[in-house]
This record gives C-alpha cells, sequence and structure tokens, in this order.
C-alpha cells in the first residue's frame, strides 16, 4: 500500500521537470530538466522492479541511464557546436 | 595485456547480469547457452574498441592505492551527504541564501584522469560545479556561496580536501 | 524489520528527489539548477536503491541487488560528467549568469567573442 504514495511523489517529480521542459527560458534549461528526468524515470524503474518482483525491470533502469547519459553529451556537445559558430 | 583485461571486466560483467547458473539435483551447473553469447560479445568490444581503451589497469593491482581509494570512496559519500543538506537547505530557505559566481582554482595534479577524477569529486561536493579544465591544471568553478573570490583562498576551500587523496591514489 | 529500514531509505531519498526538483523551479539561473538538481536528484536516486536493495534482501534477490549496485555506480559516475558538459555547453552557448552573481573568472580569463544575444 505504501507504494502508490511513493509512485505520486515521483510523478510530482516528473510533473515539475516537465514544467521546466515546457518553461525553460533557454535551451540549456531544456537539456538539463530532460537530463533529471531521466534519473527520475531509473527511480521509477527500482520501485516498480521491488513492487513486483520481477528483475527485468531494473534491466530497464540501467539501459535508461546509459541512453540518458548518452543523449544528454550529445545534446551538450550540440549546443556548445552553436556556440562556437556564432 | 590491456585487451585480456579488458574482456575479463566485460564477461565479469555479463556473468554478474545474466548468471548463468543453474542448480539442479543439489549441484551448480553452468548454461553454457547464456554464457557463449557473453564471451562472444565481449569479444567484439574489445575488437572495436582496442584502439581506445586507456592505459593503467596495471597501477591498480597495488594494494596501498586500493587503500586509499577505499578512504577515498569514504571521504565522498561523507562530502556527497553534506552537499545535499547544505543544498536543501538553500533551497527550502524563502530567501535564498545563494551568492553564485565562477571562480579560478589551480590544481597540482598532473595527469588527465586525475585532473578528471578531482573535477568529479568538485562536481558532487558542497555548492560546487567544474565548468571548465585547462591542461595545465586550471579549473573553472561555478560556486553557489561564493566565500573567496581570489585563487589562493578558493583553491583552499574547494581544491584541498580531495587533492591529497587523489594523489595517493593515482600519482 | 528489513523492509521498515528500506522504506525509511526509500521516503528520505523520494524527499531529496523532491527537493530537487523544486529547487529546479526555484532558483534563478541555469547553473544554480543545475547544481541543485543534479547534486539532489543523483543522491536520491542512490538512497531509493539502497531501500530497494534492503527492502528486497541482499542474498533473497542477489540478483536485483547486483543491477541496483551497477546502476548506482553508474549514475555516480555518470550524472557529475553530464552535468559538466552541459554547463559548459551551455557557457558557450551563451546563457549568462544570474545578474546578482558575485565573480566571473572565466569571463575575466576568456572573454567572449559574440555580442550579447539573448537566447529566448
Amino acid at each position: 500500500m505504501l507504494f502508490i504514495p511513493a509512485y505520486l511523489v515521483l510523478l510530482a517529480c516528473c510533473g515539475l521537470c516537465l514544467y521546466r521542459v515546457g518553461r525553460g527560458p533557454t535551451a540549456a534549461d531544456r537539456a538539463m530538466a530532460i537530463d533529471i528526468l531521466g534519473i527520475v524515470v531509473v527511480c521509477f524503474t527500482a520501485l516498480l522492479s521491488l513492487k513486483t518482483g520481477e528483475v527485468f525491470y531494473m534491466d530497464i533502469g540501467i539501459s535508461w541511464a546509459i541512453l540518458s547519459f548518452i543523449g544528454t553529451i550529445a545534446l551538450a556537445k550540440h549546443l556548445e557546436g552553436r556556440g562556437f559558430d556564432e | 595485456m590491456k585487451q585480456v583485461a579488458m574482456f575479463l571486466l566485460l564477461l565479469l560483467l555479463w556473468v554478474v547480469l545474466v548468471w548463468p547458473f543453474e542448480a539442479a539435483g543439489g549441484q551448480i551447473h553452468l548454461v553454457a547457452g547464456e554464457l557463449v553469447p557473453g564471451i562472444f560479445v565481449a569479444l567484439l568490444v574489445v575488437l572495436i574498441m582496442r584502439h581506445s581503451i586507456p592505459e593503467g589497469f596495471k597501477a591498480w593491482i597495488n594494494p596501498v592505492r586500493l587503500f586509499w581509494f577505499v578512504v577515498y570512496v569514504g571521504v565522498f559519500v561523507f562530502y556527497v551527504i553534506k552537499a545535499n543538506f547544505d543544498v536543501a537547505y538553500r533551497i527550502i530557505h524563502p530567501a535564498m541564501p545563494i551568492h553564485p559566481g565562477i571562480v579560478k582554482v589551480k590544481t597540482t595534479l598532473k595527469t588527465r584522469a586525475g585532473i578528471a577524477m578531482l573535477a568529479n569529486a568538485i562536481a558532487l561536493t558542497p555548492g560546487t560545479l567544474t565548468l571548465h579544465a585547462e591542461e595545465n591544471g586550471d579549473l573553472y568553478v561555478h560556486w553557489i556561496n561564493v566565500k573567496a573570490t581570489d585563487v589562493e583562498g578558493a583553491t583552499g576551500y574547494i581544491v584541498s580536501r580531495f587533492e591529497w587523496l587523489i594523489k595517493r591514489i593515482l600519482e | 524489520m528489513n523492509s521498515v529500514i528500506g522504506m525509511i531509505f526509500v521516503a528520505v531519498g523520494l524527499a531529496f528527489n523532491v527537493l530537487g526538483c523544486i529547487g529546479m523551479i526555484r532558483l534563478p539561473d541555469m547553473y544554480n539548477r543545475l547544481q541543485a538538481s543534479t547534486k539532489c536528484v543523483t543522491m536520491g536516486t542512490c538512497m531509493v536503491m539502497i531501500g530497494v536493495m534492503i527492502s528486497a534482501g541482499f542474498l533473497h534477490s542477489a540478483q536485483l541487488s547486483a543491477r541496483c549496485i551497477i546502476c548506482m555506480v553508474f549514475i555516480l559516475i555518470t550524472a557529475p560528467t553530464a552535468a559538466h558538459a552541459l554547463a559548459h555547453g551551455a557557457y558557450s552557448f551563451g546563457v549568462r549568469l544570474w545578474e546578482k552573481s558575485v565573480v566571473n573568472r572565466y569571463e575575466e580569463d576568456f572573454p567572449k567573442k559574440s555580442t550579447d544575444q539573448d537566447h529566448e
């Protein structure tokens, strides 16, 4: 029963991240919010794995963390490249 | 040599993740059908990445360095927890007591690995985030609560917490 | 007993996650937000994973524990790296500091070539 409040808290975190994605004055703010969203989702998969007892949710979490990291690095490089051109 | 070490590390990761053992009749069997793909994939990765494996695998087989690494992990965890309470206090406080700024610090670490490790440690410790690292050891650090704007003072506050440990681990 | 300790860890971790996200909303400029959210969310997620490991039992579900430890180490290594890359990229992109910032040594040593531009 204690899982439902935990899910609601994590959903609130995702909502705050999405607020920053939509509102963020610069592109860098949006990239940062997407990075944080990735880590929050990993947290979500860990709790799901504990609730259901299935191990493969944690596999999803690990691959999500890796993909989120690569995506963030790519976004950062993209921002930097545009800065040098201008 | 370093390719073999990399291969063994990847294979160990595969074994931990897949766990190709099966208990049957009181004995533990190795399931070949789950281990062979791991060997294949690890071999493939090492073949593709053989030119970009970092040097220095041998340097880690040294009990003194491993001991200082364990000490470093302890200090690191302590500062991470302290950093979190510090940042949480600044967020909750209604007036937001922050004085942000970018300061320059100098480190005497020589190797690239040492500077990278120091930058990583700075990024998770109270109120600091590495913005830019020069080859010669100058680091530009964003500090959420600037206490000293000159190079020496900032170095004393930020770098000296970790420099002596990393020097013992890597150099 | 184990599940109670695990739940306490999970609750503290979730509290830090929420604080990090609130900091991302409240703080005034991108670099401060990056610091607050990276630190708090990284440690919050690590504490949630420790709580999951304790509640599931280290030995009872060794596979889950192994995955949690791998994921924790991975996050602890990559989150600061991503934050550094984002900060550097944002500075090159032209995101400026908060106007009440105290000092900016980076701009003194590497003056920017581009003129003032608002990326809004």
